[in-house]
């Protein structure tokens, strides 16, 4: 006879755990089923956590927590083909009230799993769910791939990420169209901690975090990333699988074009690559949100395609929606009803948090643009060009530079162009 | 008592001594010489008074012997137990035995028995003349680092040591006293006994043992490929051997692999064919006389070792190298 | 049937560093594995239990971190599991760890009788397949070293029948009870734990045992109790030689100047 527990959770990321923290605490029989040989084994880089929404369902965590560096100054570059232009905000008061980390997803997600375990949940590693037992449209356990591998739950909690196989199968997630998948790559470069101080301008104990955009990607479309560690650098890639696919681009021709980009290739030298990994990062934003629950089951995280790719921002919906969920389950249980309409308050409880709002807020900035695939390219080329005339001292009067390069941009986008590329920004991204 | 002497335990099956004896009793002698003290050969067996001569040709001033019917098979209990009574009678102050199969099962109980350390595998020992202590030199977490180790406090300094490392040294007409001791235990006390052997079928491969070596690694490409490494062994009379990656490849038995999990050996002719020379390759062969390195890159670490190199396609020049040989080899038979 | 394997947590030598100050290995951020040759024992122990009934327990001497080991070892089938962890453990050679885990079995033995100690040839980290051997000689135990299987198991008549294989043959050893037996590795194939028996390790908690709950003596702990030290180490280096004399033309060219060199070395044998 397969053991009963009140939940069982699929995955032990952020989201997964998150879950299983709030639902062991408040005294519920959980296991947690991860495949990995431990939790955050397969997410092996790094990446920034934001403590308050972390410590919302983790209190005091960071007390010990392993984390990197406290970022203090956020860069935004855009790049061209050989051309970088940035903006950067920085400010020691993040030292005191911290916004985020950069952490190691391999030693973070280990650490938060123990403290699951401490709160009673059971961890099960190396072990793949790889069905969902459901009679008459309810979810009653998961299958997991070992002998005798049924476990029964009133609620699983589907936390597996990005690659959503089983929500997928149970027709809650359509399979996900290339469009909305972003293939990251990720590196992790080793550095002495003094070189990176010197490189980024910073103290011991603190960091840096830059998100670029326009060409960073083999010409492409992308978004990257550098954050710093304590000693190492991330780094990342990613670009739309479909890109990729018409393009025939792989993984690796992304990033060893982002490392050799000049405005880059100096951060990183003499650096010497760690980890290598390639990751997938949902996009659909929030018309790709599939429903997030049913008879039994809720869907938390990646898995949910909780992630705001505009922010970068993924662990913190992830935590939150798996708390979230935890509070419905705990909700469900009280009645002792764990049907659709009892878990429906999830939904609820997302839409009343930044959760949803964030993500309804940019709810038309990946059609956007995706429609105006050339915007992330075509406004640093314009600027590198403005730029580069407007610094280069040579004698031409100013007025006579400003001229050529208003016409210069114009004869590369019409000025109605322009004007509706504003409107769409805005209406995409800033209201 | 003042611990002196050194001593090398003797291995033997069949009626013959291991090689690896005579290759301690040939670093034993230096060290001995360093210390200004004897060197003494440890012979337990049955039948095995004989063994004494040769074993002064190699080097040895002095053998302790124990000749016992309860000695017949080595086993671990009364071999042990015949060396500790030994050792705790005439105090030596360094012993050193085979990292044999057999030799690592006895040192084990050996030290544990004598209460003092004992350091495993040896690929270097020296002795520090000012502290008079044995320097010991062994490769540790898989081949990752090498470790000198100390036994400062207890003593005999023990340590176990592979076959091949330390060169076989000449044989000289040479003298010395066998001390001979009782074992003074009956067959009742001995735990274990041998109910039958079953010799190991299929042509073993005598890597350790061979004068010639053509070697092949993952340069040559494919199992088919592998084919024109053992044609040059055939011809030339040589033992084919192999770096990880062909033996993982399964190109070839595990047994032919050479280097720091595989053999080590000290063939007169190590032929490298598109082999790069990682360290942990070149550890088990480093000692070869001669070294033929081919390979098609100029900068392959494995030309810093060799004695001849060549640079080139492997699958092109192996076969012309067999050939050649082949036809001189024929030559050299019709002239004789 | 009661067997006490032995088993070593042991961090994965493809990805090792050391302390250059302390000339100790950092175990911080490497992946940690049951000791392969200990997984083999193991596997060989369970099996024994599936045919003639009884219990296996496992015990292990290292940092709390091998908990986990033991509790994978539980996940495979095992009954019960001892954590040997100690301050004053840590630095032990291999004459001071036989003398805690020998410490160990016999107070096992004084709650229940053991019939067999199953230990790996040798830890992956170290290599010195001398802790089986030692553990042996301390308790006296008949000791048969690289068995291939237990061929054999008699508990009325008190004896065990085990292959072991060493250079050029296998021989079959019949040993007294209790034995000590050192397994070689990939001489069986290790189960894959059931999901019922990974909940159970899941919620297994092994026995910690310390100094105090020993009958030791401190001097033969740890770092004290180690005649052997680490003096330096140093990564592995090759020996450089003479130049290399490199041959060059085409490929018979080469062949043929080569040969020339070899055949007066009296270097090719005149099969
Ligand atoms: C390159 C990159 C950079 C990022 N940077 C940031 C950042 O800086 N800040 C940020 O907040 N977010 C970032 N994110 C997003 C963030 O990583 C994710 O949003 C977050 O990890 C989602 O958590 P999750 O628990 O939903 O899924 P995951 O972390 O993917 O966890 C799912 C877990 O489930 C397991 N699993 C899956 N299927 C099964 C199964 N069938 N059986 C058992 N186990 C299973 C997996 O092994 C995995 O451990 C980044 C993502 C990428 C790819
Ligand atoms: C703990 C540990 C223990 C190890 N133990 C051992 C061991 O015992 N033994 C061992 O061998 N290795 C061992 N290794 C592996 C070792 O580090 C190397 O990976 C291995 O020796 C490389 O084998 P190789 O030279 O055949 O392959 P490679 O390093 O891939 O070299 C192949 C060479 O062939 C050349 N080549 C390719 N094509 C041609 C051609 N057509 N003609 C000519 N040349 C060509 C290439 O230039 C290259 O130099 C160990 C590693 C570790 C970490
Ligand atoms: N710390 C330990 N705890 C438990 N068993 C050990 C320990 N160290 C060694 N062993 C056992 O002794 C065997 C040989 O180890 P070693 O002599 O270190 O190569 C291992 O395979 C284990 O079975």
């Amino acid at each position: 006879m397969p053991e009963k527990f009140d939940v069982v959770v699929v995955g032990a990321g952020p989201s997964g755990l998150a879950a299983a923290y709030k639902l062991a605490e408040a005294g519920l029989k959980v296991i947690v089923i991860e495949r990995g040989e431990f939790p955050g084994a397969k997410n092996v880089m790094g990446g920034i956590i934001y403590k308050k929404p972390t410590e919302a369902v983790f209190p005091e965590i960071f007390k010990e927590a392993p984390v990197e560096r406290p970022i203090i100054e956020q860069r935004y570059y855009f790049l061209t083909d050989t051309a970088k232009i940035g903006f950067s905000y920085r400010n020691p008061r993040y030292k005191e009230d911290i916004s985020g980390y950069s952490v190691f997803r391999a030693k973070f997600d280990r650490f938060l799993a123990k403290k699951v375990q401490e709160k009673g949940a059971l961890l099960i590693t190396e072990t793949v769910v790889e069905d969902l037992i459901v009679k008459d449209g309810k979810v009653k356990g998961v299958v997991a791939g070992r002998k005798e591998g049924e476990v029964l739950a009133d609620v699983v909690v589907l936390a597996e990420g990005a690659h959503s196989l089983l929500a997928q199968k149970y027709g809650y997630q359509k399979p996900i169209p290339p469009q909305n998948l972003a293939v990251a790559v990720k590196e992790v470069i080793g550095l002495p901690a003094a070189v990176i101080e010197d490189r980024f301008n910073i103290e011991p104990g603190e960091g840096v975090a830059i998100e670029l955009f326009g060409k960073a990607t083999a010409g492409m479309v992308g978004t990257a990333f550098i954050y710093t560690n304590q000693n190492s650098l991330s780094i990342g890639v990613g670009a739309l699988m479909s890109d990729l696919i018409k393009r025939r681009i792989g993984p690796n021709d992304l990033i060893e074009a982002f490392k050799n980009h000049p405005a880059i290739k100096p951060l990183l030298r003499d650096g010497e690559v760690k980890e290598y990994l390639a990751h997938l990062i949902p996009e659909g934003g929030y018309k790709g949100i599939p429903k997030l629950y049913g008879d039994g089951i809720v869907i938390v995280g990646d898995a949910g395609m909780l992630v705001n790719s505009i922010h970068r921002e993924g662990s913190n919906l992830a935590i939150t929606s798996g708390a979230l969920a935890a509070k419905a389950i705990i909700r469900a249980a009280s009645q002792g009803d764990f049907s659709a309409n009892t878990l429906k308050v999830y939904e609820d409880y997302l839409k009343e948090s930044f959760v949803m709002k964030d993500l309804e807020k940019y709810k038309n900035a990946k059609d956007f643009l995706e429609q105006n695939h050339d915007l992330m390219t075509a406004y640093p080329d314009m600027m590198d060009e403005a730029f580069f005339e407007l610094f280069m001292v040579d004698g031409v009067p100013k007025r006579d530079k400003f001229k050529a390069i208003k016409e210069k941009a114009l004869s590369k986008r019409s000025f109605w162009q322009m004007v509706k590329d504003v409107y769409g920004l805005w209406k995409g991204l800033i209201r | 008592m003042h611990a002196q002497g050194v001593w090398v335990f003797v291995e033997h099956l069949g009626g013959e001594v291991a090689p690896v004896t005579f290759e301690l009793l040939g670093k034993g002698r230096e060290l001995a010489d360093d210390l200004e003290t004897e060197l003494a050969a440890v012979l337990l067996g049955d039948g095995v008074r004989d063994f004494a001569e040769q074993l002064f040709r190699y080097g040895a001033d002095k053998v302790y012997l124990i000749d016992d019917s309860v000695l017949k098979d080595y086993r671990t209990y009364p071999y042990a137990k015949g060396i500790v009574k030994l050792a705790q009678k005439y105090t030596p102050e360094i012993i050193l035995i085979g990292a044999t199969t057999l030799g690592r099962d006895l040192a084990g109980v050996v030290a544990t028995w004598l209460n003092t350390g004992l350091t495993a595998d040896c690929t270097e020992l020296s002795i520090d003349k000012t502290t008079r202590l044995l320097h010991q030199t062994r490769p540790a977490f898989g081949g990752n680092i090498m470790a000198t180790i100390l036994c400062k406090t207890a003593r005999p300094q023990m340590a176990t040591v592979r076959p091949r490392v330390f060169p076989l040294p000449e044989p000289k007409p040479r003298i010395g006293v066998v001390v001979e001791e009782e074992l003074g235990i009956l067959e009742e006390e001995v735990p274990t006994r041998i109910i039958k052997y079953e010799e190991e079928k299929g042509p073993g491969v005598y890597l350790d043992k061979a004068e010639i070596i053509v070697a092949g690694g993952r340069g040559l490409g494919s199992k088919k490929n592998f084919r024109l490494v053992e044609e040059l062994a055939e011809v030339i009379g040589g033992v084919v051997g192999a770096s990880r990656p062909a033996v993982e490849a399964g190109w070839i038995p595990y047994a032919h692999q050479v280097g720091q999990t595989g053999q080590t050996v000290r063939p007169k002719l190590y032929i490298a064919c598109g082999i790069s020379g990682a360290v942990q390759h070149l550890v088990g062969m480093q000692m070869s006389e001669v070294i033929v390195a081919i390979n098609n890159d100029p900068s392959a670490p494995i030309f810093n070792i060799a004695t001849y190199g060549i640079v080139g396609d492997v699958l092109e020049i192996l076969p012309a190298i067999t050939e050649e040989a082949r036809r001189v080899l024929a030559g050299q038979r019709g002239v004789r | 049937m009661h067997a006490v394997v032995l088993l070593k947590q042991v961090p994965d030598t493809a990805e090792v560093r050391i302390d250059p100050k302390t000339n100790t290995l950092i175990r911080e951020g490497v992946p940690s594995i049951i000791n392969p040759y200990d997984a083999h024992a193991l596997e060989e122990a369970l099996r024994l239990k599936d045919k003639y009934g009884g219990k296996v327990t496992v015990v292990s001497m290292g940092p709390p971190q091998a908990a986990e080991a033991l509790k994978k070892a539980i996940s495979y089938g095992a009954d019960r599991a001892i954590l040997l962890t100690d301050r004053k453990f840590a630095g032990s050679d291999t004459l001071a760890t036989s003398y805690v885990l020998a410490k160990a079995i016999e107070k096992i033995v004084s709650q229940e009788p053991v019939d067999l100690v199953f230990a790996g040839k040798q830890a992956i980290d170290g290599d010195t397949a001398q802790v089986g051997p030692g553990v042996a000689a301390r308790l006296n135990m008949a000791l048969i070293t690289y068995i291939e299987r237990v061929e054999e198991f008699n508990p009325d008549e008190g004896y065990v029948v085990a292959v072991r294989k060493i250079e050029g043959r296998k021989e079959y050893v019949r040993a007294k009870l209790p034995a000590l037996l050192t397994a070689l590795k990939g001489i069986n194939e290790i189960r894959y734990a059931t999901m019922p028996d990974m909940i159970r390790a899941a919620r297994y908690q092994p026995e910690v045992w310390g100094k105090e709950q020993l009958d030791v003596e401190e001097a033969f702990l740890g770092l004290k109790g180690s005649p052997t030290q680490v003096w330096k180490s140093f990564v592995p280096q090759a020996k450089a030689r003479a130049k290399v004399e490199m041959l060059t033309g085409s490929p018979e060219e080469v062949a043929k100047a080569l040969v020339e060199k070899l055949v007066p070395l009296t270097l090719i044998a005149n099969k």
